[in-house]
């Protein structure tokens, strides 16, 4: 491949196979991710979609393949010191994963204070200003997460994720747990923060809505692999089963009013 | 990832300031610099000019220094005109003009003095609260064993089965060993200090009555406080944050009943068992330095073993026992409840939990002293 074609990627997995024991979860899988886009990933429930995202960034390891993230290959060692992309990413966890004993505004300074060298004046106005940027206000910050609700969780988390200006964020299941008021919220804030940041964003994700409103691209995980990927009007025109399915079934339907 | 620059140019009564390069994090350092440097000259100009063309890199923390430059220029109520805005950054730039609007509210230092007796204060009724959390808990306790003897079929059997097996039959091998080595350590101590006035034959009485009388159960209950006791509080602790302790109250079960009196239980019935095999590892060990150490055979040490003890003895070690476990038990529990959600409180809670428990337990040994001294034991 010519480098400059590989230049546009911001994620490029090629055969990559991943296994727990004698079970085969991703099965020779490709993807590739373009640089600026939001891409959705949808899936089975338990078909390896945190899988795969969790192979990328090397918490798993794996048995075969390569990964490369802004064309540099990620080891899948786990030794997170190594980690040569570490600064380049942003992770949002599904649960926040947020560090339970540092008030909201430290989370969010954490890997600032860690990675640059900073006067404690520009950390604090930085960490303000993201966490305005996600829509918190000032008295939030003095919060510890276990007095946050699961929406201001899952904001913090994304600060977080954005402290360090990353060039890729990874979202779990942003918006699984919110009610849709506030999951349309989140995502038009991912939506605006891509803007403006010019974010590259990887989204596993199961709600229909996100997928149709901010993603470029949608990738289905199907059988350990990459079965159809493409913007939203390809995937509801995709022949395969599952996909079918997921994107014509019972559910999905409901989201139509019922012709009386 | 050209460095940035910041030039400054005079116009007129007023500045030009052209930011070229990347305005990245990365060059953090000789950004905050170069906007440093430009305060004074910005202060004393009346209009200021901001030409962004010349970014070839721009990030928050660069807009965000951007930002304060011309912030500070009308703060100080003279004209910013900010061009040049390429559309890439446009968005960016605005997010930044919206944000850190609010100055934060200065946080008041309190008096040192006052502080203190706060403090003091604070202490004071935590104790109390720590007396009052005891309390409530040894009463639910009760209450719930009264329920139980009437419904003698809501106990948990297997629960408390594993309980059991986690707590006593698992600690019998360390509990062995410490004790055998603290029985044989009292009787080297015994025989090489005693042998200078030739009253060695009493070391075998110092060992005896100090085993069964005091350090047999008191060892094994601080054992157990460190061993059982902070797995409970960590374990209850870890209910507690995942919610699994709401989980119960709201199928209308009572935590006390399903998680705590089997824990409390197998304590009590765990801790006289396990002080029982740790005497007697404490006397074997004891019996085993006599014969290499003190040139006494078994024959003659279990002689004066038996002359030197009574079952008396042998009680006054044994009835602490239980009532050292429901300490144990009942502050372990009650501190795993009190853990609240974050990773740190449940270390603090079981830190607590074993620090307060081993002090409980020496503190019901002296209290036990006193109380046997006084009725002749």
């Amino acid at each position: 491949m010519m480098p400059e074609e590989a230049q546009q990627f911001a994620i490029r997995v090629h055969d990559l196979v991943v296994g727990f024991g004698r079970q085969v979860v991703l099965d020779h899988l490709s993807l590739d991710v373009r640089k600026g886009e939001i891409l959705g990933l949808v899936g089975a429930s338990g078909g390896g979609k945190s899988v795969l995202m969790r192979t990328i960034i090397g918490l798993i390891p794996r048995q075969s393949g390569e990964i490369e993230v802004m064309c540099r290959p990620i080891s899948g060692a786990l030794d997170r010191g190594t980690q040569p992309a570490a600064g380049s990413w942003g992770i949002l966890f599904q649960q926040g994963a947020l560090f339970s004993s540092l008030t909201v505004r430290q989370n969010v300074q954490f890997p600032l204070r860690e990675n640059l060298v900073l006067s404690q004046a520009l950390v604090d106005e930085i960490a303000t200003a993201k966490l305005e940027m996600v829509g918190l206000t000032q008295p939030d910050g003095d919060k510890f997460p276990s007095e946050l609700s699961g929406g201001m969780t899952k904001r913090v988390a994304l600060a977080r994720a954005l402290a360090l200006d990353p060039a890729i964020v990874f979202l779990d299941e942003p918006t699984s747990g919110l009610d849709p008021i506030a999951a349309g919220e989140f995502d038009a804030l991912i939506k605006t923060l891509q803007q403006t940041l010019g974010l590259t964003v990887f989204m596993v994700t199961h709600d229909l809505a996100s997928l149709n409103t901010v993603c470029d691209r949608v990738a289905a995980l199907a059988d350990g692999k990459i079965v159809a990927i493409g913007s939203m009007r390809d995937l509801l025109q995709s022949e395969h089963p599952w996909v079918r399915a997921y994107f014509h079934g019972k559910r999905s339907q409901m989201l139509q009013p019922k012709a009386s | 990832m050209s460095s940035p620059l910041l030039t400054a140019t005079a116009t007129g009564d007023g500045i030009e300031l052209r930011p070229v390069g990347s305005w990245t994090a990365a060059h953090v350092k000789s950004l905050e610099a170069l906007s440093d440097g430009v305060a004074a000259e910005l202060d004393r100009s009346r209009s200021v000019k901001l030409d962004l063309a010349g970014l070839s890199e721009l990030d928050t923390l660069g807009a965000w220094l951007i930002e304060k430059l011309s912030r500070r220029v009308l703060a100080a109520g003279h004209r910013a005109d900010v061009t040049g805005i390429a559309d890439d950054y446009a968005g960016l730039i605005e997010e930044m003009h919206q944000v850190n609007r609010h100055s934060s509210a200065p946080i008041a230092t309190p008096n040192p003095v006052l502080a203190r007796l706060g403090d003091l204060g604070r202490s004071a009724s935590n104790a109390t609260e720590d007396v009052a959390v005891f309390l409530q808990m040894l009463g639910s306790l009760f209450l719930v064993l009264v329920g139980m003897l009437r419904r003698p079929r809501s106990l948990r059997i297997t629960s408390l089965v594993y309980q059991l097996y986690k707590v006593g039959w698992q600690a019998i091998p360390i509990m062995v060993l410490i004790t055998f080595l603290i029985g044989a350590i009292i009787a080297q101590q015994g025989f090489f200090h005693f042998r200078r006035f030739g009253a060695e034959s009493y070391t075998v009485d110092m060992v005896g009555i100090l085993v069964l009388r005091e350090l047999g159960v008191l060892i094994v209950a601080i054992m157990v406080a460190g061993r059982s006791g902070s797995a409970y509080t960590a374990e209850l602790g870890s209910m507690k944050m995942r919610e699994e302790i709401d989980a119960l109250l709201t199928m209308g079960l009572d935590p006390v009943e399903v998680l705590i009196l089997p824990r409390v239980v197998a304590l009590v019935i765990a801790l006289p068992i396990l002080s029982f095999i740790g005497s007697v590892a404490a006397l074997y060990g004891g019996g085993l330095i006599a014969q290499f150490y003190g040139d006494m055979g078994p024959p003659i040490y279990i002689a004066r073993l038996h002359e030197a003890i009574s079952v008396t003895h042998f009680e006054v070690g044994i009835i602490k026992a239980p009532f050292m476990a429901l300490v144990i038990g009942v502050v372990a529990c009650s501190e795993g409840l009190r853990v609240k959600g974050s990773a740190e409180s449940l270390g603090r809670q079981t830190t607590t939990s074993v620090v307060k428990s081993i002090f409980l337990v020496i503190v019901l040994d002296g209290l036990f002293a006193v109380f046997f001294a006084s009725i002749g034991m």
